[in-house]
């Protein structure tokens, strides 16, 4: 490796760290993933091979010709993708690019195996690493992507599933060890497309019984299994970008998704090997305590004199929020509260929606000012002075069973204490369970009412409503 | 190449840290584009797949290496912009 390459390298590092670093604040984030894109740029417009030929400067060849033509393709169905996605399919979106990812590692690492001779052990375990890992970001991400569509949400499960699981693993990597110290002699293509297949089929198996609700942390796992799966790339064909950026890619995700799950307060074993919805059964307990209890209905226009003369409102958003496509009404209706002097904040649980921050971003769509949304550990301790909380769409992260139910799935996930407010109004179309499927005790309070229909045609009654009121 | 190694694992070990270091105070309402924004980053796969394709000698190299480069291109353009498309939206409110 010349000098000159050397320092290019570098200065790509530092902009892919410079990125991440401006991505965590909210401020600089989207200066951050164009300081990030620059690095990309740069790392492309001077690629060399491992032998120290610059690729670019080689004379033109049929392989070229296909490389360009791959790259386009790759840019148009990218571009198509990621310009044409709903704001609330994107966290899918995320899904089926790092599937991608991961597969392109995979086949990276699949073509300099089958292709190297006397590579070492340690060059070899590389390859395998990638392979293996990258095929099962590729497949497992497709899952995690069908599921998120809403294709078998319901996580499926069998009994020694868990085992069955284990023996592929062992299997495989039985198979990887062999492989690695076997690779000089012989004939070991069989053994590595039994190995590719195996681990492909072990990302479904690994997804499969996770309920869809677990997804955002199975898809950050997976981001940062490519990451790491890119960073063995790296090690087998000799590129340091590569190395630098998987690894980053891969430790940042796995705090990531730590981060995640200590917001479900569950330990990232149970969202893997937990089979979460399974429990839905087992919340019959909480269900039968509510037996002869019935939910008091509430009509919009009683909600909007509620709302109109409340001193403080706290709206807590969902799913149901997303799905309805519900974000602009409720910014007008919070405008509409703000005119009338209304202080009106918005309460967002870490896990709310599909993804961490997904309600941040479908409400900077609808132009709700940042400022006026608030983390659950900041409104909790204030819902007791809170008049009105609106709880749109949102279920399991408002549910108390939660902090009172010992026997509940969720019993010791945080949530925000709704329950808390003088008045809880609950907008949902129907009685329908959450995702963790199971009974909400918040829908039973005395002092909640539940207003049914679709979010937006509700908030569209309210918003007229209150301007009249 | 293979007295290279131990220096590129050094770079390895120190890439951990700093990966951690710098999204360990992150709001959780950037956690989406996070995610979103370093899985374009690992789209530098693209370059493995161009690198790859560019020393294919057979049919059978030729075809996984243009999936490669096809996967890997929707992967970091893809990423990169929708990336951007999302935190387009975290403007503050003018008045």
């Amino acid at each position: 490796m010349s000098s000159t390459i050397a320092y290019i390298i570098i200065g790509i590092s530092v902009l892919f760290i410079l990125g991440i670093k401006l991505l965590a604040s909210p401020k600089t984030a989207r200066l951050g993933n164009l300081v990030a894109a620059a690095g990309m740029f740069i790392a492309l417009v001077s690629l060399h091979q491992p032998n120290g030929d610059y690729v670019w400067g080689q004379g033109w060849s049929f392989n070229y010709t296909l490389i360009v033509i791959g790259t386009i393709i790759g840019l148009v169905i990218g571009a198509v993708g990621a310009y044409s996605v709903k704001m609330t399919s994107m966290p899918q979106m995320v899904a089926l690019f790092n599937g991608l990812g991961g597969g392109a590692a995979a086949l990276v690492a699949t073509l300099e195996f089958l292709h190297g001779n006397n590579i070492t052990a340690f060059i070899a375990g590389s390859m395998l690493f990638a392979t293996l890992i990258g095929s099962l970001s590729f497949s497992g991400s497709i899952i995690a992507y069908l599921k998120l569509e809403g294709k078998f949400e319901k996580p499926m499960t069998f009994p020694g599933q868990n085992l069955l699981n284990g023996l592929i693993l062992v299997v495989i990597l039985g198979l990887c060890g062999w492989l690695t110290f076997n690779v000089s002699g012989g004939n070991t293509t069989t053994a590595f497309i039994v190995m590719f297949v195996l681990a492909v089929f072990f990302g479904v198996a690994m997804v499969m019984p996770i309920g869809g609700a677990d997804m955002p942390v199975v898809i950050s796992l997976l981001n940062s299994f490519t990451g790491l799966a890119v960073a063995a790339d790296g090690f087998a064909i000799n590129n340091l970008a590569m190395v630098v950026a998987g690894t980053l890619v891969g430790s940042s995700g796995t705090l990531l998704t730590l981060l995640m799950c200590s917001a479900m307060n569950r330990p990232v074993s149970n969202v893997l090997f937990g089979a979460f919805g399974a429990g839905a059964t087992g919340a019959g307990g909480a269900a039968g305590d509510l037996a002869g209890k019935t939910v008091k209905p509430i009509q919009a226009d009683e909600v909007a004199v509620l709302l109109a003369y409340a001193q403080q409102v706290v709206i807590v958003p969902g799913y149901g929020m997303a799905v309805a496509q519900a974000q602009h009404q409720v910014r007008e209706l919070s405008d509409e509260l703000g005119k009338r002097g209304v202080e009106v904040r918005f309460a967002i649980h870490p896990v709310a929606g599909r993804m961490p921050g997904h309600m941040n971003v479908l409400l900077a769509e609808a132009n709700v000012p940042y400022d006026q949304l608030c983390e659950m550990e900041a409104i909790n301790p204030t819902m007791d002075r809170v008049d009105v909380c609106l709880v749109i769409g949102a279920n399991d992260v408002v549910n108390p069973a939660a902090r009172e139910d010992k026997s509940s799935p969720i019993y010791g996930m945080p949530i925000i204490d709704a329950d808390h407010a003088k008045t809880v109004i609950v907008m949902k179309r129907s009685m329908a369970a959450g995702f963790a499927g199971i009974e909400n005790l918040l829908f039973y309070k005395d002092n909640t009412r539940m207003l049914f229909g679709d979010a937006k045609a509700s908030l569209n009654a309210l918003v007229a409503q209150v301007k009249a009121s | 190449m293979e007295s290279n190694i131990p220096y590129i694992i050094f770079i390895f070990v120190l890439a951990i840290f700093v990966g951690i270091e710098v999204i360990s105070k992150v709001p959780s309402m950037l956690h989406t584009p996070l995610m979103s924004g370093t899985n374009a980053i690992h789209g530098i796969i693209l370059f493995g797949g161009i690198l790859v394709l560019a020393d294919a000698a057979t049919p059978l190299a030729q075809i996984l290496g243009f999936v490669a480069v096809v996967f890997g291109s929707a992967n970091v353009f893809g990423g990169f912009m929708v990336t951007d498309r999302m935190l387009q939206m975290f403007k503050k409110k003018k008045k």
